[in-house]
């Protein structure tokens, strides 16, 4: 039926016959086009291309970008990235690669038998396709390739900016290292312009701040004669260097700190309790990752992730520790702040506690007589904060703990910061399925049982205490500058929240923590300093639980001392400065980690009283000596 | 249905032909380009285009087995199908090579946006079949196709993918153009086009903006897009008069040529066979197009005229396109070489377009 219909449409096209004529016309000069365009590359060029085509003569030489600096908050250099050649083979340029190789093992006196074996690790790959069989090649080397290079077809070598970490172990954890981008990280890399053989941050913060160290790269696309040798560049495009990346830390403080700690495992932290500015943080054992900067060899690799001491864990940051005797500063503010502690009431400490029908120890034998809340805190008595935290409660002092940051990652920028842990009731209802017994909360109330927090934690506390009352986010970068358009970010000092307290708690905690430096019967003696007065808190973080005899540190196994604390900060009356030192398995903290915390503090006083071209001038002289 | 003896007599036996002809063609150059001198052989792809081709030709009897004039009822049902297809993609699509074109049917990858191209052929030349103004369309009677082939392409943009969506578009105005435009609108419609460019910059994905610059500018990036380019180059130019002979191209054995069975298979094509060989392909595909040219003449209704028309023009830029991308004078966009080029959507598709072609010209005696 549909037919009959379309007679109706009969004869309905002549004005597409008319604009056929036109089509042909257009066929006939594009086709013509395309014609001759073929009849250019194929004839008039042919033998050009074929030249081209016949050696294979195009390549590409990426130029990985040159990364970016580090500086410290005095410009001077912490991370810098030093010129070094890697030695590169061809096989497919080499009419005998074997006998190339063993000619370039011959010039170099290295063994014929390693460098044969890459040709063999390799040979899988196409064979226009270059093998690195040296890398951060000597400058003896780069002399002997260059000089017999008409001996040696295919060999070549590359230029290749290296990481070089001027301090070696002591910025380590900060700083971080780099490695070859593996095959599946590379897959999620592509996109973003890596391409295989390039370095990526892999910890640190070589790591978080990845995107503006890491430049972009360049690269030639190169015309090469048989012998691989660079005949002209066809193209190129210029690398363009990463940002420079200016820390928050001081490179002095930096190093006395870690001086301070050399031989111990653990970990010093300062801040700037005004800004939250990181001045220093190291922790020990260290690495170097100048070894990652070389390529690091398998059995090191090994050698640092089965190392019992965990000389790869940041222990400012991932390290979470029961805080000991330094949580009764928080005790002491949650207690003084809901009203429930009467400061000069007095308690007695027979030298334990009796709870329920447990006894809970004091740590000094004999208790420490009649003690307020200052002599409390001066002497670290146990017996005062078990009442004091039975009075308080767990959950108005998980509150303040919170409000100080414990408990919760500090969002500085770093990698797996780890957030301790603060319990409460309904914590323990979550996590056990189980109320929470009140004889908890007197191993809370002196720092032990479930609390954990990481050294970073503990310090900020004492910064916001020292600074009345801002808790600030630790902050590690200041300022992202290009070498050619200036700042390109700035990071100012940022505040997480104001913890409001009371004028006379300020007060309070500061004498008493003053006088645990400096008072009759302080347990933070060893801190005294000449220079500036120190405030701080000492604790001691008990490993195992010690059930029986009072027990001396050196009659414990190695794994099972306590962990030593000091937190502080200076000058007692004028704070500018926050340390936190832990030692691992150091023992008493009054002992072990006071006189760390006072030699971080005085070389900071020492490096305030130098006007910072003075510094500057001097750093210059140093870097000439060497 | 009644098969009616003319019908046989008249099947027009010359566009089989040409289309079996090209789709050998392409089946020698996928195993070429595939071909693997050290284990001498060329994986699966070949069969599989083989397979394509057995479907290719099931798609083109479909395409015969009714009279044309019953594509009038089914156009817009056949565009709303593809639409469905096209926002399925959006939602639940494959993703390869950075984007998102197939949907997985098992066995089939099915990439809607090739079909699709037919689609908007089918659905203008229902909508123009009708005796033209005797000035010619003005760009305001033409909204309700402007309204139907948007969503196509935005729907192939976002996928993305930048050289189906130009087709699509290119195909819709030559088919406007054919259907009887003004020449003041339609120079409106490429003046508005130009205005937007700079807006339409701005939704192109980073890589099909450097594609873009590369070409204008082959200095850019000559490490990435620039780099295929010259080496597509190589390829085709160190072909010479008469190629390095059947698997006997170096640049594609070295995998230097970037999609080298799909978009870039030209290259392999004049490399093997030289300038000799890349001339009688062009004369192929010449032919085709001025024996379908000669059929719109001879075809007694618009609606069978511009369904011709439209199929011609789907092939004639795919070709042009292709061609003038190996050879460096356009910049590069993923468009197949029709027949030729490996892709299962792509073959069925043409070869359906080919089967309304032999509907249209078998039929033309009917009256």
């Amino acid at each position: 039926m549909a037919l009959l219909t379309d007679i109706t449409r009969q004869d309905g096209a002549p004005e597409l016959r008319r604009r056929t004529r036109v089509l042909y016309l257009v066929l006939i000069l594009v086709f013509g086009a395309l014609a001759a365009r073929l009849f250019f590359l194929q004839v008039i060029d042919g033998e050009r291309y074929t030249f081209l085509s016949e050696n294979n003569r195009v390549r590409i030489k990426r130029i990985p970008g040159t990364r970016g600096m580090v500086v410290d908050r005095g410009g001077q250099l912490m991370v810098d990235s030093r010129p070094s050649f890697d030695l590169l083979f061809v096989a497919e340029d080499a009419e005998e690669p074997e006998q190339t190789l063993r000619q370039l093992a011959r010039h170099l006196k290295r063994d014929e038998k390693e460098l044969l074996a890459t040709l063999e690790e390799n040979k899988k790959r196409p064979a226009f396709e270059e093998i690195v069989v040296g890398k951060d090649v000597d400058w003896a080397t780069v002399v002997a390739v260059e000089t017999h290079q008409l001996d040696l077809p295919g060999v070549t070598l590359r230029a290749r900016p290296r990481r070089s970490y001027a301090d070696g172990q002591i910025g380590a954890h900060v700083l971080g290292y780099l490695g070859e981008i593996g095959p599946k990280q590379l897959k999620t890399l592509k996109e973003q312009g890596y391409a295989t053989g390039d370095e990526f941050g892999q910890y640190g913060l070589e790591k978080t701040w990845e995107y503006f160290l890491r430049g972009q790269s360049g690269g030639q696309q190169v015309e090469v004669d048989a012998l691989g040798r660079r005949v002209r560049v066809l193209h190129e495009v210029t690398d363009v260097p990463g940002y420079t990346v200016h820390l928050t830390l001081d490179r002095e403080l930096q190093e006395t700190a870690f001086q301070a700690l050399k031989g111990k495992e653990g970990t010093i932290v300062a801040l700037d309790v005004n800004t939250g500015d990181i001045l220093a943080m190291v922790s020990t054992p260290a690495f170097d990752p100048n070894v990652f900067a070389r390529g690091i060899k398998s059995e090191e690799w090994q050698g640092l992730i089965k190392d019992r001491l965990r000389p790869l864990s940041n222990r400012a940051i991932q390290g979470q520790y029961p805080p000991g005797s330094t949580f009764k500063v928080l005790v002491a503010i949650a207690g003084l702040e809901e009203g429930v502690l009467q400061p000069e009431s007095r308690i007695s400490d027979p030298g334990y506690y009796y709870f329920g029908n447990r006894q809970f120890r004091d740590w000094k034998k004999g208790g420490h007589g009649s003690v307020d809340l200052h002599r409390a805190i001066v002497e670290s008595c146990d017996v005062y904060f078990y009442q004091a935290g039975q009075r308080i409660g767990v959950d108005r002092i998980a509150k303040w703990a919170r409000a100080f940051g414990l408990g919760e990652k500090s969002g500085a920028v770093l990698d797996d910061e780890k957030g301790g842990i603060i319990p409460d009731s309904e914590w323990k209802r979550k996590r056990f399925r189980q109320p929470w017994y009140p004889g908890e909360t007197l191993s809370v109330a002196i720092g032990q049982g479930y609390v954990t927090t990481t050294p970073l934690q503990l310090v900020n506390m004492m910064a916001a205490l020292a600074n009345g009352g801002t808790l600030y986010r630790p902050r590690m970068v200041k300022k992202i500058e290009s070498a050619d358009s200036g700042t390109v970010r700035e990071y100012g000092p940022e505040k997480i929240r104001t913890i409001h307290l009371k004028p006379t708690t300020v007060e309070r905690l500061h004498k008493a923590l003053a006088d645990v430096v400096k008072g009759a019967g302080g347990t933070g003696g060893a801190a005294r300093s000449s220079v500036v007065d120190i405030a701080g808190k000492t604790g001691t973080a008990q490993v195992v639980e010690m059930k029986g005899a009072y027990l001396k540190s050196e009659q414990l196994s190695y794994f099972n001392r306590d962990h030593a604390w000091f937190v502080s900060y200076a000058p007692a009356q004028n704070p500018r400065i926050a340390v936190v030192v832990l030692v691992e398995h150091g023992g008493h903290g009054g002992e072990a980690a006071a006189p760390m915390a006072k030699k971080v503090i005085e070389k900071y006083v020492q490096l305030q009283a130098q006007p910072p071209e003075q510094r500057q001038a001097r750093i210059q002289g140093d870097t000439r000596a060497d | 249905m009644q098969i009616d003896r003319r019908l046989i007599a008249h099947f027009d036996w010359t566009l089989l032909a040409l289309a079996l002809l090209f789709a050998s063609i392409g089946i020698a150059t996928i195993y070429s380009a595939n071909y693997n001198i050290a284990e001498a052989h060329a994986g699966g792809l070949p069969s599989r285009q083989l397979i394509w081709l057995g479907l290719g030709i099931i798609a083109m009897l479909t395409a015969v087995a009714f009279d044309y004039h019953y594509i009038d009822r089914l156009a817009y049902p056949f565009y709303a199908a593809m639409l469905l297809l096209l926002v399925l993609v959006l939602f639940v699509g494959h993703s390869g090579g950075g984007s998102q074109r197939w949907l997985n049917l098992g066995f089939f990858r099915l990439q809607p946006s090739e079909p699709a191209k037919i689609a908007i052929v089918l659905m203008l030349a229902k909508y123009f079949q009708n005796t033209e103004p005797p000035n010619g369309f003005r760009l305001r009677d033409l909204w309700v196709p402007f309204m139907m082939v948007a969503p196509l392409v935005i729907l192939t943009l976002v996928q993305p993918d930048l050289g189906t969506a130009i087709i699509l578009g290119i195909v819709f105005l030559s088919m406007i153009l054919m259907g009887g435009l003004r020449t003041r609108s339609f120079l409106c419609l490429v003046g508005a086009g130009l205005a937007f460019l700079p807006i339409g910059w701005h939704f192109l994905k980073p890589y099909q903006r450097a594609r873009i610059l590369t070409f204008l500018d082959p200095d850019r990036d000559p490490l990435g897009a620039g780099y295929h380019v010259i080496q597509s180059k190589i390829a085709v130019g160190s072909g010479g008069l008469f190629g390095k002979g059947y698997l006997g191209g170096t640049q594609n054995r070295l995998d230097f040529l970037p999609a080298q069975h799909t978009d870039f298979i030209f290259a392999v094509f004049s490399e093997e066979w030289g300038l000799v060989g890349c001339l009688i392909l062009l004369v192929l595909y010449f032919a085709l197009m001025v024996y379908s040219l000669r059929l719109i003449e001879r075809v007694k209704d618009r609606f069978g005229g511009l369904l011709i028309f439209g199929m011609v023009a789907i092939f004639f830029w795919h070709v042009v396109i292709n061609i003038a991308m190996v050879v460096g004078v356009m910049p590069v966009v993923g468009v197949p070489l029709p027949m030729v080029s490996y892709g299962g959507s792509s073959l069925a598709s043409m070869m359906f377009a080919l089967g309304v072609m032999i509907n249209v010209s078998m039929r033309r005696y009917t009256f």
